[in-house]
């Protein structure tokens, strides 16, 4: 399962490693770190955000292990995609293999399609899709936007992305 | 006279949309312009195939007519570039066809002026989207001013406004929509769930779009316009070729439906910001400042004092682009 944990590290050295290393030695996979070293709690210690998967029965383990080193544990449940971003493409989809081209992106790990809408007004004519695209934070849905458009590119596909500023 | 009033002789070189709204506003402007102490003397105008001269001022009124009726503007012989030689004059205003490829009879006509030392103010983008640095460079070297706004945006004062009026701020990015005739096309794609073709047809009907429109729907024209804002306010030494190009032809009826079900319109986004310079369709929230619709050009600047700062305005039209190259003459020579 994908777990997002939100801890609490003491503002001295080597800390980061103390939360880093439970989680591989439990041969978990880390998908992302948000290390905001300039933010202090009210506490005076440094919040950070982790996402990783982790077979089920091995999440107690790595949250003793965290607490007996001194990491404080915040908040632990499984992860909730925080950025939603839409993406149309336009061309020879299905003939492209739309599936593949999904694939791809959930695959990422920190990103997946939740959503297709798929307009094609005739065989011959290209079609028109809608997807909708999770991911875990801004950084990711940026990469997954990247490869989706590599991806389309290699299949002759046009991808439309949206504006990057949020004005407002 | 007025004391204190200053003569400024200029030419006019093409004279089409552009060159008649500039030689219309003159005329219009004249006691305005008179008012702010700038006598604005032509004694110049030079189509692709005739002239008119008058060392001691060209009657416009006449020129414009001559124009419309006869299809000339004088019966003299002079070419553009050689009124620019050899006829005494302090300001060239350059309004010929923009060409892409080559810079067309403008970038002789820019160059020639700058070595003879006289000012430019132009519409033309084609000469810049190819040399900017070495024409800026001449500019200067000579002593000559050198103004562009109406070649980005119309009547959009994106040029000036960034580099005066935000004057102190860093400029991080513009994005905006820089091509009036995509706009128009994708916008009534949308409002009739219509095809490209139909919709293109309808522009060329209502001459918003050209017989032949590559120069617009793909791109090319807006790219020439990011090359302009990139040299000209990011200080990148860029050419067209160095725009990540995509447009407007392949866009489907089904894909803005789409987008509009989902809250988003579908428009041709020019951006450009240190690093980066690309055309292509984007998808912009509803209600987004940049979500303009018709003919309108639109940018946004991202600053790092003022935040974002948003203008939109008509990117064409005679009397419009005129506008610019007015505002663009009377900063030069007001005091
Ligand atoms: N129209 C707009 O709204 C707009 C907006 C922004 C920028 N611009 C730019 O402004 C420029 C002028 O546009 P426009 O719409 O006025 O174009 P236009 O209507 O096609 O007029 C071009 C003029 O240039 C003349 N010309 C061609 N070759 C010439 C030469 N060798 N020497 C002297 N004159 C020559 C033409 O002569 P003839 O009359 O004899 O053919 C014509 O009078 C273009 O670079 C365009 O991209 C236009």
């Amino acid at each position: 399962m994908r777990i997002s944990m939100d801890v609490e590290l003491k503002d001295i050295p080597g800390q980061l490693i103390l939360a880093l290393n439970p989680i591989s030695e439990l041969k978990g996979n880390l998908i992302s770190v948000v290390h905001h070293h300039e933010k202090r709690t009210p506490r005076g210690t440094i919040p950070v955000q982790l996402v990783f998967e982790i077979d089920h029965e091995k999440l107690n383990t790595i949250i003793s292990r965290f607490e007996d080193s001194g990491v404080e544990v915040i908040r632990s449940g499984e992860e909730r995609f925080l950025e939603h971003g839409a993406i149309i493409m336009i061309g020879h989809i299905i003939h492209t293999d739309i599936q593949d081209t999904m694939d791809k992106i959930d695959s990422t790990g920190f990103a997946e399609v939740v959503d297709l809408s798929l307009s094609m007004p005739r065989i011959d004519k290209p079609s028109s899709a809608l997807l909708k695209i999770d991911a875990v934070g801004k950084k990711e849905m940026n990469d997954a936007m990247s490869l989706l458009k590599t991806v389309a590119k290699e299949k002759d596909l046009l991808v439309i992305e949206p504006i990057e500023t949020e004005l407002m | 006279m007025v004391i204190g009033m200053k003569t400024i002789r200029a030419s006019i070189i093409g004279f089409g949309a552009v060159g008649q709204g500039v030689a219309e506003v003159l005329l219009r402007k004249n006691e305005y312009l008179k008012n702010i102490g700038l006598d604005i003397t032509v004694v110049a105008v030079a189509d692709s195939r005739s002239a008119a001269i008058d060392p001691d001022g060209v009657d416009l009124a006449k020129v414009l007519s001559h124009k419309r009726t006869e299809g000339t503007v004088g019966s003299e012989k002079l070419t553009g570039l050689e009124i620019i030689k050899n006829i005494d004059h302090e300001l060239v205003i350059e309004t010929t066809p923009t060409d892409i490829n080559a810079g067309g009879v403008g970038l002789p006509n820019m160059l020639a002026a700058f070595e003879h030392g006289r000012d430019v103010v132009t519409s033309n983008k084609g000469p810049l989207a190819l040399k900017y640095r070495e024409l800026a460079e001449i500019a200067k070297e000579n002593g000559s001013n050198f103004k562009f706004e109406a070649t980005v945006g119309g009547a959009m004062p994106i040029i000036n406004l960034t580099r005066d009026i935000l004057a102190g701020n860093e400029i991080l990015s513009i994005e905006g929509i820089f091509n009036g005739t995509c706009n128009y096309i994708l916008t009534r794609m949308m409002e009739e769930h219509a095809s490209y073709e139909q919709m293109l047809a309808e522009s060329q009907e209502l001459g918003i779009a050209e017989t032949d429109p590559t120069y617009d729907v793909e791109g090319i024209d807006a790219a020439s316009k990011l090359v302009i804002l990139a040299n000209s306010i990011f200080d990148i030494d860029a050419t067209y070729k160095d725009v990540d190009v995509t447009g407007i032809t392949k866009i489907t009826p089904e894909s803005l439906m789409l987008a509009q079900d989902d809250g988003y319109v579908i428009k041709l986004i020019g951006e450009v910001k240190k690093d980066l310079i690309r055309v292509g369709p984007r998808l912009v929230p509803v209600g987004h400042p940049l979500a303009v619709g018709g003919t309108l050009n639109v940018a946004s600047v991202q600053t790092d004092l003022a935040g974002t700062v948003t203008i939109t305005g008509r990117g064409a039209g005679s009397i419009e682009t005129a506008s610019a190259i007015i505002s663009d003459v009377i900063s030069i020579y007001r005091t």
